[in-house]
């Protein structure tokens, strides 16, 4: 696999995901704006968009701020417009390894994000949302459905798992400060479709501790943090060539971050779990930065271009 | 030639944001009058002077188009628009487009097909394998011995002056003799029909990616039109041109490498490129992805540098190797044609091509096919003047009104001026140009290309088209793609076929031959009056029909109680009606633990689900029958008797007990 293409394919990953947990946090949040009578709409947008990584913004942040900059900015990679945009283009690149259906279903949402963007302008952002998350599940089928399992899918699969760590993580972050009972805690279950899987794991009313607990580190639930990076883990060492590491150590620094990450999670006991919450999302945050960083520099370096001296030096 | 930026769009598309507006505007004038779409095509023919395809001089459709125009007839151009906008959408969607004023636009296809009978074919298909080895022979001649200049021939000053003719790559001798492994020899037809060359592309010939997608396309919005036509297949392109670069090789290489390498992205014809190397299934590189250290190439991927053996390169000589020709050119790989001339490496279509296809070089090729072959021309050569001979000088500027004038380097229908067409200072400036450098033009005969029926509007008018066949040459045989792209003018009268000045495209179908009587096509099949094994079905779920009958039934009679008398307790819950009414056989204790567990587990509210029902509700329900219990769950029978006190107990106390009943069970 080309190194450019395998790069390509594990930011096709990331994008993707990406947009659709973007779509999924702000249809929270501007779901929550709408129902909880109590909510200060102001604050809790500059803190959704602060968790988002989106620089300070002056004036009044109301939801229809936060969806412009989360979800309709062009040119920014960390808004829905943009990552499909990024993801598109890198899909252009890799359009040799990425099926054509793969290739076409991602190209065909892209090519009707503004005509949805204008539709969720006049009938309300849940439009818009809806939209994008309905793409990325058929993009998630075709990709499942269509491609090899080789190094290309285990590159895309890598990248998506990744950003749903860091995803999962800030969507965390954005509830974080809310009242333990609040509703707000059932509105992130449902956005990430974990509502009924909740209840049917827990069968009691929804609780922070308890939600925390289920998206951090339920073994079976495909959207927690803990799933996720144990399949990270799992591709990593897959790519690293089945070698199972040294006497002492695993050599490869991407999977031995995933590998500390997952273990931090995996024999932690729920009880201090909430009150920690706010340093592990932090430190899952930057876990992802450093796995990406590391497997950029492993796998798909490249070198800079040459320049050529026309005439013979002095 | 390089041409295909496509760049150009269809008149009603530039002007509309997108699909919707397009079939609004082409679709209001249909509701009023529904038009033949032939109508008044005839006449127009007549105006054009040209050959047509379709109609003969009286205006009767010819014996090969006989079927195709049966079938468009009856349609209406409101049809023909509607598929046009399906076209559109899956074209867009499938990346098919090109870029313009940096939209992009889904590439023009028109919805008639142009048709070639076998015979036809048959000609053409000749003519270009004889142009093409002509061609051969004669680059291997100039960058080799050069004995066609030592005869005279050709001019050696006319060669050494071609811009395409490139010292660099002489003496690379390519492993199984072949330059041109893919060509592409446009072909137009004159006023009486015959099929006239107009110029070779030796280069990069692109195209061919759109001669297959829009076949894919046609075969999806006409079905009707290929089950009354036998039309020969194009989609075995890739496999083809795969074979033959496998062929061109480095003969000690026993499992070649074959990559396609793009200069990226943003390059016009990169949709060509990334389908070939898919449909190959090979690599699509750019520069930067290769090295060449020791004068072998590698290419970087996650397991390291693999070795290359095979360049399809669509990228132009220019720009292939900075250390040999541009230095500043960040697309190519340094070292390509120093690994290519030690014999590591093919690269196809050869360097240094151009002096072949460059259009002075065209007016000897009828001399080069006598001189290597032996042979006359199959294809004749459009009528052309060499600029650079003083006498014809002369004429060509005494009549550049009447010729068409093209630089001979020229692609992509730059630079060229028809003379009837152009205004008297575009004659003076050509005037001027052609003074100051007669070896960089030619001068052509205003050839009137055959016109094919295109929708333009709500009708089908006449549009000048030419036709580009690829011929794919692995070394022992040379094979031409049946079929080609055909292009075409746009612009009512309008000669230039380049995408980039406005031109669209055809589907090209070559017929197949009428088979003999008991002849099958495509060899070997089945045997004729064999018997057919009818295969088992596939399996089939539990039949479920008797279980919802009595589910239907209980219905009914709950209803009917109820009316007789107030039942006791609150409200039932009409979606586990069945399994309560199942649960309350009395004769089947097992089947009431199953079905509890059902409505528990379905319902995730367990509270509510057995609340009030009557105890004698269920009478009448033949005992166990109707429970629809799966096989597998009835293993709890000896395990566990879930009593009517623990099942009131859930109904009490709710959610927390549902873990100890869980317990219960287990234990």
């Amino acid at each position: 696999m080309l190194s450019r293409i395998a790069e390509s394919l594990f930011w096709i990953g990331r994008y993707v995901e990406r947009a659709e947990s973007t779509s999924r946090i702000l249809d929270v949040h501007v779901h929550r704006v709408l129902e909880d009578p109590w909510l200060d709409e102001a604050s809790a947008g500059r803190e959704l968009l602060a968790v988002m990584g989106t620089g300070p913004v002056s004036g009044r942040v109301d939801s229809q701020v936060v969806t412009e900059l989360l979800g309709y900015a062009r040119g920014d990679q960390s808004s829905i417009v943009g990552a499909i945009s990024a993801a598109r283009e890198n899909a252009r690149g890799a359009r040799v390894v990425v099926s054509s259906e793969v290739w076409e279903c991602l190209n065909a949402t892209w090519n009707e994000l503004e005509h949805t963007e204008q539709l969720a302008r006049r009938l309300g952002p849940h439009v818009f949302f809806h939209y994008i998350r309905e793409r990325t599940a058929m993009l998630a089928g075709l990709v499942d459905a269509t491609l090899a399992r080789d190094d290309g899918w285990r590159f895309l699969a890598l990248g998506r798992s990744l950003e749903r760590v860091d995803m999962t993580s800030r969507l965390l972050s954005s509830t974080i400060s809310d009242d333990p009972h609040s509703q707000s805690w059932v509105s992130l279950l449902r956005s990430c479709g974990a509502h009924e899987a909740y209840l049917r794991t827990y069968r009691r009313a929804v609780d922070a501790s308890r939600v925390a607990e289920f998206m951090l580190l339920d073994r079976l639930f495909p959207r927690s943090v803990y799933w996720s990076l144990a399949l990270a883990e799992q591709i990593l060492a897959e790519l690293d060539g089945g070698r199972r590491g040294g006497r002492t150590t695993v050599h490869d620094v991407a999977r031995r971050a995933v590998g500390l990450a997952r273990t931090e999670l995996e024999f932690r006991g729920v009880d201090e779990l909430v009150e920690d919450m706010p340093e592990l999302l932090r430190a899952l945050q930057s876990t992802c930065s450093e796995v990406s960083a590391a497997v950029t520099s492993r796998y798909f370096a490249r070198e800079v271009p040459h320049a050529w001296a026309t005439e013979v030096p002095a | 030639m390089v041409d295909f930026p496509w760049v150009d769009g269809v008149g009603s598309l530039t002007e509309g944001v997108g699909i919707v507006g397009y079939v609004l505007e082409t679709c209001a004038p249909y509701a009023s009058a529904v038009a033949d779409l032939f109508e008044g095509y005839p006449a127009e023919v007549q105006a054009t002077a040209a050959w047509d395809e379709v109609f003969d001089a009286s205006g009767v459709p010819r014996e090969v188009y006989a079927a195709l125009y049966d079938a468009l007839q009856p349609l209406s151009s409101g049809d023909l628009a509607a598929r046009k906008a399906a076209l559109d959408r899956a074209f867009r969607d499938a990346g098919i487009t090109f870029i313009l004023f940096g939209e992009e636009r889904p590439f023009p296809l028109d919805l008639v097909p142009r048709l070639l009978s076998g015979p036809e074919w048959d000609t053409i298909e000749r003519g270009v394998v004889q142009r093409v080895r002509a061609l051969e022979a004669f680059l291997a001649d100039v960058y080799g011995r050069a004995e066609i200049l030592d005869d005279g021939v050709v001019p050696r000053r006319l060669v050494m002056s071609s811009s395409h003719f490139h010292r660099a790559a002489h003496g690379i001798d390519p492993p199984n003799g072949v330059r041109c492994h893919v060509s592409g020899i446009d072909l137009i037809r004159d006023e009486q029909g015959q099929f006239r060359v107009l110029e070779d592309n030796v280069r990069v010939p692109s195209g061919v990616s759109y001669v297959i997608e829009n076949r894919r396309a046609m075969t999806r919005v006409f079905p009707e039109l290929f089950a009354t036509h036998r039309v020969r297949p194009v989609a075995d392109y890739a496999s083809h041109l795969l074979h033959a670069l496998r062929a061109a090789a480095p003969p000690e290489v026993a499992d070649p490498t074959v990559v396609v390498l793009t200069p990226g992205i943003f390059n016009s014809a990169y949709f060509e490129h990334a389908l070939l190397a898919r449909q190959m299934g090979v690599e699509l590189v750019e520069g930067r992805d290769l090295l060449v250290r020791d004068n072998r190439v590698t290419m970087r991927t996650t397991e390291g540098d693999q070795p290359v053996h095979v360049i399809y390169r669509r990228i132009d000589d220019d720009w292939l190797d900075p250390l040999q020709f541009r230095p500043e050119s960040v697309v190519g790989t340094a070292g390509l044609l120093n690994a290519a001339r030690a014999g590591q490496v093919t690269l196809a279509n050869g360097v240094g091509n151009g002096v072949a296809d460059d259009k002075l070089m065209y007016t000897y090729v009828p001399e080069l096919i006598r001189y290597y072959l032996g042979e006359e021309p199959i294809l004749p050569n459009v009528d052309t003047y060499r600029v650079e001979d003083p006498d014809q000088r002369e004429y060509v500027l005494d009549h550049l009104d009447e010729l068409v004038v093209k630089p001979v380097d020229g692609s992509g229908g730059k630079g060229i001026v028809i003379g009837p067409q152009a205004t008297d200072e575009e004659l003076a400036t050509l005037r001027a140009q052609v003074t100051a450098d007669p070896r960089g033009w030619i001068a052509q005969r205003l050839v009137r290309l055959s016109t094919s029926p295109t929708l333009s509007g709500e009708r089908l008018g006449p549009r000048h088209i030419d036709l580009r066949p690829f011929a794919v040459n692995d070394g022992s045989r040379i094979w031409v793609l049946p079929g080609g792209l055909t292009r075409v003018a746009l612009p009512r009268g309008s000669f230039v076929v380049n995408s980039s000045q406005g031109g669209g495209s055809k589907d090209t179908w070559v017929l197949a031959p009428e088979l003999a009587e008991g002849e099958r096509p495509g060899g070997p099949r089945r045997p004729a009056g064999g018997e057919l094994l009818v295969a088992q079905g596939p399996d089939i779920g539990p039949d479920t029909s008797g279980e919802q009958q009595q589910q239907q039934q209980q219905n009914q009679q709950r209803m009917t109680l109820r009316r007789g008398g107030a039942p006791r307790g609150g409200p039932a819950h009409e979606r586990s009606e069945a399994g309560r009414a199942a649960a309350r056989s009395p004769e089947r204790p097992f089947a009431e633990e199953d079905t509890v567990r059902r409505s528990l587990g379905s319902d995730g509210v367990p509270a509510e689900s057995a609340n009030g029902v009557p105890a004698g509700s269920a009478n009448g329900v033949p005992a166990g029958s109707a429970n629809g219990v799966p096989a597998g769950s009835t293993k709890s029978i000896s395990e566990v008797v879930i009593s009517e006190v623990v099942i009131s107990e859930v109904v009490s106390e709710g959610l927390e007990h549902r873990a100890r009943t869980e317990r219960t069970k287990r234990c």
